[in-house]
C-alpha cells in the first residue's frame, strides 16, 4: 500500500514532526508498505494528487497538521488519513474550545477564563483580572490556547507575574488561558481506536514542577510505564481519558494529559496526533501493552481505513 | 545482485531507552537541549531572515580564486594534500598564523602555536586540558553562546562576570577571585573574548586589559582570550590582545581564519606555553589526529598570495555598512524601552527589552514574521538569565534584509509593550523611535561603564536596566 507520510510543515513543533514522521516511514517500510514522506509545504496537494496514495498517516504537530488543516484538504482530495477527524482536530488543537467541550460533557477540567488580545488591548480586559485572580488562586498557569509543548506556558506565583506571563502565551496565540493549577500527579493515557493503553506517568527529576521545559528533556525528567497506581485510581483515570476523547470526537489515535489530584483525575488537554518519537510516551505506552512500534503503526493505519475493505 | 540494504532508522523501544540511560556518561546529565534548540531549528526555512547566525558573507570570496588555488594544490600537491599531516600542524601553516596575529601586534615562538579545527576545538582541547569536574571556570556574562557547552560538556562549574559597554567588569572579577579564595577555590582559568564580543558586541577597555593581565601575574590566573573578530575593526583605535600585554606567559590564546577567510575550512589554533602545548597536543591527537591538510594547504596557497589583508579589508568595508544599516533601522523600529550595544566591530548587536518581554517567546512571534534572532539565554549558563536580551548578527545578510528583519521585530515588540501597557493599565510606551539616550551613551554611542577600580562600579550592566519603570 502507498502511504503519504505528512510531517514537518511550518509550525513550531517541526523538529518533532519529521522525527515522528522518519520513525513512521521505517515502521511502514518494514511492514512492507511503501512509505511516500512529504514535508508539508505549498506543493503538498501537487504532490498528493501526483502521488495517489491509498491512505496519508498524518505525522504532523502544531497547528497546520494537527488542528484540522491538513485533514480538511485529505477530505477534499479523498484520501483516508490516520488519527482524529477534521471537527476532533480543531476542538483538541484549541484548549478553549476542548475544555468548554470537557466541561458540557461532565469530564473534569481544572477551572479556566479565557481570553482574546483584542479583550485586553481594546476592552480594557486587564480589569477584570483581580477578580478572576482572586477565584483561581495563586499560582496559576498561563497557557496559549493553540501551542504545542510546553511553548509559551508560564506559572504566575503572584499577581505581579501575570501581566509577564500573559505577553508570553500570547506570543503563540491571539487567545489565552488562564488556568488553575491542579497540584497532583502528571499523567498521560494513550487511546487506540477505542481502547485505552496503560497509564504513563511524567515525574520532574528535579522535583520542579514549574518548570516546563523541562518536561521534553530526557534526563530531566523520568517516565515510569506503567504507572504506579492502585486498581481503583487507575480505573477513574482511564475512564476520564476515554470520556475525554469521545467528548472531543477523536477517532484513531490521541494522547490525553491529566493530572491526578487528591479528588480525582482532571483532563488538562488532549493530544489529537501525539508524538510518535523514540522518546514519545504513546509508543512507550503501546510498548507497555506489548505492542511493537510496527504493530502501532499497523493498527493506526487500520483504523484508518473503511472498515469493509480489507487491508492487507 | 545484492540486495540494498534498509537504511536503519532509529527504533528505540523503553528498555533500550533505559539500557542507554545507565550507560551515559555523567557529562552527559548537563549537557542541554531545550524548546528553544527546536525553536532555532526553524531558523532555517528558506523564507526566514536569519539575524540568528554567526555567519561572516562568504559570498564575498572571489570563486575564481578559490578555483585557482584548488586546481594549483591538485595538480602541484594532491598526495601530501590527501594525507595526514603532523598533530600540531603544518609549519608553514603556522607561518601563516604568524602572519596573522603579527598584524595585531603579537610575535609568539611557532613552537608554541598548534593548527586546530577551529577556534572550537581550540576551547574544548583547552578544557580538556584544564578542567575536572566541578573546577571552576570564570566567563563574560553573557558569553560565547558556543562556549557554555563546552564548559558543561567538562562539567565545569561557570562563574560568570557582568559586561558593560567597556567590557568585562574587571572589578567584579576581582571580588568574585576574592570570594573563591575564601571558599578556598581557584578557578582554572578566566575565558574572555576582549574584542567585539560575542555576544554583546562591547570592547574590553585598555585599562581593564591591562588591569586583568596585572591580575593573572599576581594571582598566576590562566586567561583564555578568544579573538576571532579583532581585525574586524570599524571605528575607533586598535587596542592590544591580552597576548600581547602579557606575552604569553598567563594568557592561552585562541584564533580562527572563521571570521577573516572561512569558517567551512575549519581552521583555528592555539598558542600557550610549552608544559600545556604539551598536553594539548596529545588531547588533539586523542581527539582527530590533525586538522586538515587539505584544509592547510588551501591556507598556506592563499597566504602565499599575499591579498589576504586587502580581502580581510573589504571585509571590513562591508560590516561597517551593515553595522550602520542596523543600527539605523533599531532607532527606527525598536522602541523607546529597548537598549542595544553600537560595536566597533565583528559581527553582533546586543540588544536589551523590558524585562516583561521573553525573547524566547518573543522569537515564536518573530518568526510567524520569517525573522529569527538568538534569544540572550543561550548566552548564560543560567537559563533563567539574558530572557530579556537577544543577539542580533549583521554579517550574514544584506543591508535590505537587515531593515526588513528589524522592522520586523520592532513590529513584533511594538505589539508586546503596548499589549503589556493595557495588562498593567499603563498608558503603552510612547510610540516614538528610540534614541539611545545621551546621559547613558559614551561619546561613541556605547553604554557608559562605571568607573572601575576599587570594588561597585556604577555603571549600567549588561543587559542594559533603564530606570524609572513604572
Amino acid at each position: 500500500m502507498k502511504v503519504a507520510v505528512l510531517k514537518g510543515g511550518r509550525s513550531l513543533e517541526r523538529g518533532v514532526s519529521l522525527r515522528s514522521g522518519a520513525r513512521v516511514e521505517d515502521a511502514l517500510q518494514r511492514l512492507d508498505h511503501e512509505p511516500l514522506p512529504l514535508d508539508a509545504g505549498g506543493d503538498l496537494v501537487k504532490r498528493l494528487l501526483a502521488e495517489r496514495p491509498d491512505v496519508a498517516f498524518v505525522a504532523m504537530h502544531g497547528p497546520g497538521g494537527e488542528d484540522g488543516t491538513a485533514q480538511e484538504l485529505l477530505e477534499i482530495l479523498d484520501i483516508p488519513f490516520t488519527g482524529p477527524g477534521v471537527a476532533a482536530c480543531a476542538r483538541c488543537m484549541d484548549k478553549v474550545l476542548a475544555k468548554h467541550a470537557l466541561r458540557e460533557a461532565g469530564v473534569p477540567t481544572p477551572d479556566w477564563f479565557a481570553f482574546n488580545e483584542t479583550a485586553f488591548r481594546e476592552l480594557g480586559a486587564a480589569d477584570a483580572l483581580g477578580g478572576l485572580e482572586r477565584r483561581l488562586g495563586f499560582p496559576l498557569v498561563v497557557k496559549p490556547s493553540r501551542g504545542g509543548s510546553a511553548l509559551g506556558v508560564k506559572f504566575a506565583a503572584g499577581r505581579d507575574e501575570v501581566p509577564e506571563a500573559l505577553v508570553s502565551a500570547f506570543s503563540y496565540d491571539d487567545r489565552v488561558l488562564l488556568e488553575r493549577f491542579v497540584e497532583g500527579r502528571e499523567l498521560a493515557v494513550g487511546v487506540l481506536g477505542s481502547e485505552p493503553l496503560p497509564v504513563v506517568e511524567a515525574i520532574p527529576a528535579g522535583g520542579d514542577r514549574y518548570d516546563f521545559e523541562a518536561r521534553y528533556e530526557i534526563g530531566r525528567t523520568e517516565f515510569a510505564c506503567p504507572a504506579e497506581l492502585g486498581e481503583r485510581e487507575a480505573g477513574a483515570v482511564t475512564a476520564a481519558a476515554l470520556e475525554a476523547y469521545e467528548a472531543l470526537g477523536c477517532s484513531g489515535f490521541s494522547r490525553v494529559d491529566l493530572i491526578l489530584a487528591a479528588d480525582g483525575p482532571q483532563v488538562l488537554e488532549v493530544n489529537a496526533i501525539p508524538g510518535l518519537t523514540d522518546t514519545s510516551l504513546l509508543p512507550q505506552a503501546a510498548e507497555a501493552a506489548g505492542m511493537s512500534f510496527e504493530q502501532l503503526v499497523g493498527k493506526i493505519l487500520d483504523l484508518a481505513l473503511p472498515a469493509v475493505a480489507p487491508t492487507r | 545482485m545484492p540486495e540494498t540494504p534498509h537504511r536503519r532508522r532509529a527504533h528505540t523501544r523503553t528498555r533500550d531507552l533505559e539500557r542507554y540511560a545507565g550507560l551515559f556518561a555523567e557529562r552527559t546529565g548537563v549537557m542541554r537541549s531545550s524548546a528553544m534548540r527546536d525553536l532555532m531549528a526553524i531558523t532555517a526555512r528558506p523564507e526566514v531572515i536569519s539575524l540568528a547566525g554567526g555567519l561572516p558573507d562568504t559570498s564575498t570570496f572571489p570563486a575564481s580564486t578559490f578555483a585557482a588555488q584548488m586546481t594549483r594544490i591538485a595538480q602541484e600537491s594532491a598526495a601530501a594534500a590527501l594525507q595526514y599531516g603532523p598533530t600540531e600542524g603544518f609549519a608553514e601553516t603556522v607561518d601563516c598564523i604568524l602572519e596573522v596575529m603579527g598584524a595585531e601586534g603579537m610575535l609568539p615562538d611557532p613552537d608554541d602555536v598548534i593548527v586546530t579545527t577551529g577556534g572550537q576545538q581550540a576551547i574544548d582541547l583547552i578544557c580538556k586540558t584544564l578542567v575536572d569536574p566541578g573546577d571552576v571556570v570564570v566567563c563574560e556574562a553573557p558569553t560565547y553562546p558556543g562556549a557554555v557547552p563546552v564548559f558543561c560538556s567538562y562539567q565545569a562549574e561557570v562563574v560568570q562576570i557582568e559586561c558593560d559597554g567597556d567590557g568585562m567588569r574587571v572589578g567584579d572579577l576581582e571580588e568574585v577571585l576574592e570570594r573563591l579564595d575564601r571558599e578556598g577555590r581557584r578557578p582554572k582559568f578566566v575565558y574572555s573574548v576582549p574584542s567585539f564580543q560575542n555576544p554583546a558586541g562591547v570592547t574590553l577597555s585598555l585599562e581593564r586589559r591591562q588591569r586583568l593581565v596585572e591580575l593573572a601575574r599576581q594571582r598566576e590566573l590562566v586567561v583564555v582570550e578568544d579573538n576571532p573578530y579583532g581585525l574586524l575593526r570599524f571605528s575607533g583605535e586598535p587596542l592590544p590582545p591580552l597576548y600581547q600585554l602579557d606575552g604569553g606567559d598567563f594568557v592561552i590564546y585562541v584564533g580562527t581564519l572563521s571570521k577573516i577567510l572561512s569558517p567551512g575550512i575549519r581552521l583555528g589554533w592555539a598558542v600557550a606555553p610549552p608544559p600545556v602545548m604539551e598536553k594539548i597536543v596529545l588531547g588533539k591527537q586523542a581527539s582527530d589526529l590533525c586538522t586538515s591538510t587539505l584544509t592547510q594547504h588551501f591556507v598556506r596557497e592563499y597566504f602565499a598570495e599575499g591579498r589576504w589583508r586587502e580581502y580581510v579589508d573589504s571585509l571590513v568595508e562591508i560590516y561597517r555598512r551593515r553595522r550602520d544599516t542596523m543600527v539605523e533601522s533599531l532607532r527606527e523600529h525598536f522602541p523607546a524601552e529597548a537598549t542595544w550595544t553600537e560595536p566597533q566591530g565583528g559581527l553582533f548587536i546586543w540588544a536589551t527589552l523590558p524585562d516583561y518581554i521573553d525573547t524566547s517567546d518573543l522569537l515564536a512571534k518573530a518568526l510567524r514574521e520569517d525573522v529569527a534572532f538568538v534569544p540572550g539565554q543561550a548566552a548564560y549558563v543560567d537559563e533563567r538569565l539574558g530572557r530579556h536580551s537577544m543577539r542580533l548578527n549583521f554579517s550574514g545578510v544584506g543591508e535590505e534584509e537587515i531593515r526588513e528583519g528589524v522592522r520586523r521585530i520592532g513590529r513584533a515588540i511594538a505589539e508586546q509593550v503596548e499589549l503589556y501597557g493595557a495588562l498593567t493599565s499603563n498608558p503603552a510606551a510612547s510610540p516614538a523611535p528610540a534614541q539611545p539616550r545621551a546621559s547613558d551613551m559614551d561619546a561613541a554611542g556605547l553604554p557608559r561603564p562605571g568607573a572601575e577600580g576599587s570594588g561597585g562600579d556604577g555603571g549600567d550592566v549588561l543587559p542594559f536596566r533603564k530606570t524609572g519603570e513604572a
